[in-house]
């Protein structure tokens, strides 16, 4: 028998990693949510319990905002599951279509606007639909829908919607990349042996394709939602930390950095910003589970 | 392959959607470059024409260079992005290789624990990370944006780096051992050069979400001279947002190293991508 020594090749390997992951993102993240029970007395810290939470959700000052900012949130991830996940599906399935010319150009292309910064694509989408500059009000004139501008960054109606849809057109390229992926991964087989039973075209997508990329469009999902919940940049870079016209287009994101760091007249109150990073975080753990327990495993995955 | 699924009037309808959507891509990026070489008058006249003898013009970039420190800006940018990708991958090796190759007592819980952090975002941190980096005295320095960043990359690199390393063959690591090489040796001369394919993978995909990053930048490192390009043109273009040569230049100038990591890159990042690294 061997006697065990210690491998301490082992702890060296893992150390660096372990160190600087714990010490940067997992302390951090249990500290933030400790802070969040205390608040600031006299310049002390004073532990005040769950108190935070009950401000947060029931003091109508503060509530109103946070539910306003929830709400919105959800309706911003609700325009990337209903506008940006199905763009992306259909662009990979007509760019998966075997012996299309140029598929790897479009690709690319469509991919571009993944790659820039919020900074760019928010300033840039402010400038084009800028009633100022007239881009957008010359260009619908030219179709014949002039009728239908409004300066939809300015009007509380429109803004938060219209923010999303910048943020979809931003966004597309990773849902259409990873169901072109999962497309690509189909065995020709089964799509010929769906021919030989009569079922192509159309009818081959939704029958055969679709139920075969249904677990990277739980995937899609997920990222979407997680993406979604921390937002914070495009709304900041276009309509500044107060998120106007009037909070209609505040979300969590931008709500937490105005609690925690402060704006114009408030001053920044790091435990109240803490709590609502905690809010944050239970939202997307609640996220994760129900994508992990609720459909992850019970989604039928087909050996291929 | 067989004709059913080809006939001439679906392939143009394809084509048809394709180059749609490629427009809607491509075209605020095209007019917010065309505008950015035109006079005051031309940008506002003509917004979709090219720039011609008569209204080109350089002001804007004129404006960017004499006001803002885009050089520095840059140079912080690549410095950042350059230092944490390189801990991301020399870090994350070390962890999927100490997972993948050695069975240790907690081996799947360490695993579980790194893997963590690919869901959980670590934004919801910011306010004990502040709190420690201005106790640490690193707030308003590089280093604070390059260990936030390396803790953010590492999950996700450790989880595809041990899938690829478990793919290395043992027999060569195991001839290796027979040589008398160190498990150091081992790591750094034959497994690494064999998972350099998944670290450009890792690599690329870090880059694009540590350049373009505003919220770290904006709460660790809001100092002048800290200041990241994406910080620095957003500070800059709230500043001067009444001056639409200025701005569109200062986007363009912003647009312009993306756009060229991209041209460099983007193989690596479609196959990365279209490969199944993100299972």
């Amino acid at each position: 028998m061997q006697t065990r020594r210690i491998r301490w090749h082992i702890a060296v390997f893992l150390a660096p990693a372990v160190l600087v992951y714990t010490a940067v993102m997992i302390f951090p993240l249990f500290n933030t949510l400790r802070l969040a029970l205390f608040t600031e007395v006299d310049q002390t810290r004073v532990y005040v319990g769950l108190q935070n939470f009950r401000t947060l959700f029931f003091d109508p000052i503060w509530s109103e905002q946070f539910w306003n900012a929830l709400g919105n949130n959800f309706w911003f991830f609700l325009v990337h599951m209903l506008v940006q996940n199905p763009i992306g599906v259909a662009l990979a399935a007509i760019l998966s279509h075997p012996r299309l010319r140029f598929a790897a150009l479009y690709r690319s292309a469509i991919f571009i606007p993944t790659i820039l910064s919020f900074v760019i694509v928010g300033f840039a989408w402010k400038l084009i639909l800028s009633p100022l500059w007239g881009i957008a009000p010359s260009m619908l004139d030219a179709v014949g829908l002039k009728s239908l501008f409004a300066p939809w960054l300015g009007k509380e109606e429109y803004a938060l919607t219209t923010l999303a849809l910048v943020s979809v057109w931003q966004f597309v390229g990773i849902p259409m990349m990873l169901i072109y992926a999962a497309l690509l991964s189909i065995p020709e087989e089964i799509l010929e042996a769906g021919e030989i039973d009569g079922i192509t075209g159309a009818s081959a997508f939704w029958k055969i394709k679709l139920p075969l990329i249904l677990p990277s469009i739980g995937i899609i999902s997920i990222l979407t939602f997680v993406g979604n919940f921390n937002a914070f940049d495009l709304i900041y870079v276009s309509q500044g930390a107060l998120a106007g016209p009037d909070f209609s287009t505040d979300i969590l994101g931008t709500f937490m950095y105005r609690t925690f760091f402060g704006f114009q007249l408030q001053l920044g109150d790091p435990h109240m910003g803490s709590a609502i990073a905690g809010a944050m975080f239970a939202i997307i753990l609640v996220g994760v589970c129900i994508y992990l327990f609720g459909i992850q495993t019970r989604m039928r995955r087909y050996q291929l | 392959m067989n004709k059913a699924r080809q006939n001439p009037l679906n392939t143009a309808a394809m084509h048809g959607a394709l180059i749609l959507y490629t427009l809607i891509a491509l075209f605020p990026v095209f007019v917010i470059i065309i505008n950015s070489f035109k006079t005051r008058r031309a940008i506002f006249r003509e917004p979709l024409a090219l720039p011609d003898a008569e209204s080109f013009s350089l002001i804007g970039y004129q404006t960017v260079m004499k006001q803002g420190d885009f050089f520095l800006y840059f140079q912080n940018s690549l410095i950042v992005t350059v230092v944490s990708l390189a801990f991301v991958l020399l870090f994350g090796a070390m962890a999927a290789f100490a997972l993948s190759e050695y069975r240790f007592k907690g081996n799947m819980i360490m695993g579980l624990y790194l893997a963590l952090g690919i869901m959980i975002p670590i934004r919801i941190g910011t306010v004990a990370i502040l709190e420690m980096m201005v106790a640490t005295g690193l707030v308003n320095t590089l280093w604070a944006l390059i260990l936030v960043y390396t803790a953010q990359g590492l999950p996700l690199a450790v989880f595809i780096l041990s899938e690829f390393m478990r793919q290395v063959s043992d027999d060569l690591k195991n001839a290796g051992r027979v040589d008398g090489l160190s498990e150091y040796t081992i790591f750094f001369r034959l497994v690494l050069p064999l998972v350099r394919p998944a670290m450009a993978t890792v690599a690329v995909f870090n880059m694009i979400p540590i350049w373009n990053d505003l919220w770290f930048p904006l709460i660790l490192a809001p100092a002048e001279e800290t200041k990241t390009l994406t910080l620095g043109s957003q500070v800059f273009i709230g500043q001067f947002v009444t001056d639409w040569n200025a701005v569109l230049s200062a986007l363009s100038m912003a647009i312009l190293p993306v756009l060229v990591l991209y041209v460099i890159f983007s193989r690596q990042l479609i196959r990365g991508i279209t490969s199944g690294a993100v299972k």
